[in-house]
């Protein structure tokens, strides 16, 4: 536990010590505002509620979370650091979600930067806050999602191009998963259980089920395994591939 | 004590370490010399823990690097090739990072802290990022790092590359002064470095040891140890040439453009009471009389050179 603090720090701060924080920060709120006052017709749709806000979460996430977890690893193998930090007295499981918990809180101050738009909805009318907190809750977990699936890629290269491309790609075949786009890959020669078990992967239906307000013990459940499968799998390539 | 036993590191095809055993033990300085490739980087981070041997064992006081790799770990400073760091931090964060991960806490942290600070010279440049530091100063904190926790096992790859003269000095010496307690493998190309700081070198090419001896010992190896160069002042030197090539256990001698020569000894025999005696009983005007000790690189060109056609080798 302690070992994964220390890494946790170092890694937090590492995003802060960089530009990189500020502008992913600004970006991502800028972008959140834009799309909901505008592409979500904030004031037009005349509801005191976060719909129009949530709602363009998963695609704001599709670019902004592997803009964040592209370096998580590749910067490491690229600098040579791994070396350092692999031969330090830490397991591989620790480094792993000392980084993640790192990353994943970077995005949890960005997502709690977004607080103005909660107060904006509060001032303007009765929003049902149980509902927001159960949104913020979702969306937190999702970008968890998009996170550990981006650090696993992430370790399995050194060029933080192709771990950015290839995590927009994942995360968008989870995203999709429920939707005819992914699912008519399968139909057709897949066993119908397996079509059904990919649309049930879908990010989208498990996040639309938060973000109405139901904080359903199953969607938790599945994000849950969802980050912890991907860091699984992170630490297994890790241990794989060391060197490059 | 760190033993290996049949370590071997294969690259698909390429067998970048063969079958490597040896032993270290306590208060010895191994060098590790060898050609560019030869497998003493890939050696040092199987030591390390950091690359996992395709066979072979490596433990480290005990403990077997595979199976336990944190204990190991524990006992290791090492300083990977390039000394690789946090660029975005500074060496005070960093190394009070690395201080955290190797359990130093209190009073004792910050005096290691301050140990290896004054130790290496770190003092100005403590809040700059460590990414805009000369090579020299990176190469410091890499230093710094791996020595914070006084441990029993140092392994440095090319700890005084990119060094000025006077900071290779500082290192040696750091090396040297460190050296009575603990394990400590260096790897260099440099082979004064050897000479300086190491009592026991290892040559590998290829990924095998081809010589594993005393700098000394390894010297002798020279066709010019125990040779003797002299330079004679108004004597004929064609004359005394051919003097000294009659000597027992001459090989031959060699004359230089500056008028001196060098006699070649026959498997490095004694040669200096010979050319002693000769030059007293012909009266020669000598100026200068030295024994040579052997070249090193010498000695490394011609044994790693005689270990050819090993690249088809798998």
């Amino acid at each position: 536990m302690r070992n994964i603090g220390i890494i946790f720090r170092r890694e937090l701060a590492a995003y802060f010590a960089t530009p990189v924080a500020y502008v992913f920060i600004v970006i991502f709120l800028v972008l959140a505002g834009a799309f909901t006052f505008y592409l979500g017709n904030f004031y037009e749709r005349g509801q005191a509620d976060l719909d129009p806000f949530f709602g363009f979460h998963p695609w704001l996430y599709l670019f902004l979370v592997p803009a964040i977890s592209m370096r998580l690893w590749a910067e490491e193998r690229k600098s040579g650091s791994i070396e350092l930090l692999m031969t330090l007295p830490v397991t591989q499981g620790q480094a792993v979600v000392g980084k993640f918990l790192a990353a994943w809180t970077f995005c949890a101050i960005a997502l709690g930067l977004t607080f103005p738009i909660w107060i904006t909805v509060n001032y303007l009318g009765q929003p049902d806050n149980g509902v927001i907190l159960a949104a913020y809750v979702g969306s937190l977990l999702m970008a968890g999602a998009f996170l550990a699936i981006g650090a696993c890629i992430s370790a399995t290269t050194r060029n933080q191009v192709i771990a950015f491309i290839l995590t927009v790609v994942i995360c968008f075949g989870f995203l999709l998963s429920g939707f005819p786009l992914v699912l008519d890959l399968f139909q057709g020669w897949a066993p119908l259980w397996f079509t059904d078990a990919i649309a049930q992967l879908s990010f989208m239906t498990h996040f639309s089920t938060l973000s109405r307000g139901v904080l359903d013990l199953r969607a938790v459940v599945y994000f849950g395994l969802v980050i912890g499968f991907w860091l699984t799998a992170n630490a297994i390539v890790l241990d794989l591939r060391k060197a490059d | 004590m760190i033993e290996t036993e049949r370590l071997t590191k294969r690259y698909g095809n390429l067998l970048a370490v063969d079958n490597l055993s040896f032993s270290v033990s306590q208060g010895q300085v191994l060098g590790f010399l060898g050609p560019n490739g030869a497998g003493k980087s890939t050696t040092m981070k199987m030591l390390s823990g950091f690359l996992t041997p395709t066979e072979g064992v490596a433990r480290i006081c005990g403990f077997d690097i595979e199976k336990e790799p944190v204990k190991a770990k524990r006992e290791i400073g090492y300083l990977p090739e390039g000394a690789p760091t946090y660029g975005e931090m500074t060496p005070t964060a960093f190394l009070d990072f690395i201080a955290d991960i190797r359990d130093l806490r209190g009073a004792q942290k910050r005096r290691r802290l301050d140990e290896v600070i004054s130790r290496l010279h770190l003092e100005p440049v403590l809040l700059q990022s460590i990414d805009t530091l000369s090579k020299g100063y990176k190469r410091r904190v890499g230093l710094a790092q791996a020595i914070i926790h006084d441990p029993r096992v140092l392994i440095l790859d090319e700890p005084t590359d990119g060094l000025d003269p006077n900071q290779k000095h500082e290192v040696r010496s750091l090396i040297s002064e460190m050296a009575a307690d603990k394990i400590i493998i260096i790897s260099t190309h440099i082979l004064e470095e050897v000479h300086a700081v190491c009592d026991r070198a290892i040559i590998i090419a290829h990924g095998r040891i081809l010589a594993d001896e005393t700098p000394a010992g390894l010297e002798a190896r020279s066709p010019r140890h125990n040779a003797v160069t002299l330079r004679l002042g108004d004597t004929e030197a064609a004359e005394a040439g051919s003097a000294l090539e009659s000597l027992p256990g001459v090989v031959s001698v060699e004359t230089h453009a500056d008028g001196g020569m060098t006699v070649l000894p026959a498997d490095g025999a004694e040669l200096l009471p010979a050319v002693g005696r000769l030059a007293l009983e012909r009266g020669w005007d000598v100026q200068e009389l030295q024994v040579e000790s052997g070249q090193l690189d010498e000695v490394f060109r011609q044994i790693t050179s005689a270990d050819v056609g090993q690249e088809a080798r798998t």
